[in-house]
């Protein structure tokens, strides 16, 4: 009787492939931002609290001037959306790494909300700022009775 | 007149081990003993000599006691060590000494994990050469070809990098450095054919791209194999499509 010695073919597990891989370009995000928020961020310290008066120059009417600079608006707006994009993924990954189950679910929707307000809420900030809604401040009254 | 050397002295050192015995015990459970050491022993030593003359049913894994069948990785003081290269010496025995399995693998018994999950991610990333020409001449590779993945030869497949990622540890499906370090020595080597399949398998959701680099890997290595730069360079070869590897250059300088 003939023996036959059946050797199994190594592991070729096929992989179904995605046409987005959103784990690689998650991480490509991750270092690029990265790079790029260091450069934002300090820029933004920089001339908020150590140029000019410093930290005691911050008021209402210091924030109206720098979005009135439509470079500062574009400005604002990058580091608002790197930075929060940056830290959501980041928390996405946290959540991955220690919940499962619906509650990995439930976080990670709380997490895309909450993203998704503050994108909105700040973008919203960012382009319809306007220094004279309501009662206007001293330093402010002049320019806005002006306008 | 040659001057007789003093007699070295031994000195007693406490081990702390973290014992299952899974017939009996619901839970792990901390007993220390007591043994003779001297400074050049190895952890491995203690371990022998508590078994041999302690406590018969102390279980652990090791065959070549000499750190190149990969069998005795544990955790020595918080630290994933092979029982046979750590030093008495080497530790602080002023204090006792924590000896407990490696994480993120099923305990077995006492020092032995089931190392199948291990092994079982390490076969996915398919460690043998694929080529396809016929063997009947030497496939030729110059020394620069073979430097570029002489570190990740070295592994020996005890788990002491895969056992301390913590990437590893809460999520079971990641393939874990060891297994990126055995795909990193076929992808980058000239004489592979199977770099694309493996680029491919390496892409994964819980492939390269799980890694947060810790270095936990990199320092848990007993064989110094630098983990971290390799799954970096596996990163950046996914990204760029392929090794990247240098033409064959046989020129002798």
């Amino acid at each position: 009787m003939a023996t036959s010695t059946a050797i199994p073919a190594p592991n070729t597990r096929q992989l179904k492939r995605r046409r987005v891989n959103w784990e690689m370009w998650g991480w490509l995000y991750m270092r690029v931002s990265g790079v790029l928020l260091v450069v934002l961020i300090f820029g933004h310290l920089l001339v908020n609290l150590f140029l000019g008066d410093g930290v005691k120059a911050i008021d209402f009417a210091f924030v109206a001037g720098k979005l009135a600079d439509p470079f500062w608006v574009v400005y604002d707006m990058l580091l608002l959306w790197f930075a929060l994009i940056h830290g959501a993924n980041g928390m996405r990954t946290i959540i991955n790494d220690y919940a499962h189950g619906r509650l990995r679910i439930v976080f990670l929707v709380a997490l895309a909300g909450a993203t998704i307000v503050l994108l909105t809420l700040g973008t919203l900030v960012l382009t319809t700022f306007d220094p004279c809604i309501g009662e206007p401040s001293a330093t402010l009254a002049p320019l806005c009775a002006a306008q | 007149m040659a001057v007789a050397e003093a007699p070295v002295q031994a000195f007693t050192v406490t081990l702390i081990i973290r014992r299952f015995d899974p017939e009996v015990d619901e839970e792990p459970r901390w007993v220390d003993y007591d043994v003779q050491m001297y400074p050049t022993d190895r952890v491995l030593d203690a371990l022998h000599q508590i078994k041999w003359e302690q406590d018969g049913s102390l279980s652990f894994r090791r065959s070549c006691a000499h750190g190149i069948c990969g069998s005795d990785a544990m955790r020595i003081n918080g630290r994933n060590r092979l029982a046979c290269k750590t030093l008495i010496k080497d530790l602080d025995i002023s204090q006792p000494i924590y000896v407990e399995a490696i994480k993120g693998l099923p305990l077995e018994k006492d020092l032995i994990v089931d190392m199948e999950p291990f092994f079982e991610s390490y076969r996915a990333i398919q460690p043998f050469l694929i080529a396809s020409d016929k063997p009947y001449k030497e496939r030729i590779q110059s020394v620069a070809q073979r430097a570029i993945f002489d570190d990740t030869t070295k592994c020996i497949l005890c788990a002491a990098c895969t056992s301390s990622c913590p990437v590893f540890w809460t999520d079971g499906q990641y393939f874990g450095p060891a297994a990126i370090v055995n795909a990193h020595r076929f992808i980058f080597d000239s004489r592979d054919e199977g770099s694309q399949v493996r680029l491919d398998i390496l892409n994964d959701k819980e492939g390269v791209w799980r890694c947060r680099t810790t270095f936990n890997c990199s320092e848990a290595c007993p064989r110094g194999i630098e983990v971290t730069k390799a799954i970096a360079e596996v990163k950046q070869a996914v990204l760029r499509g392929n090794p990247g590897l240098p033409r064959l250059d046989l020129t002798v300088v």
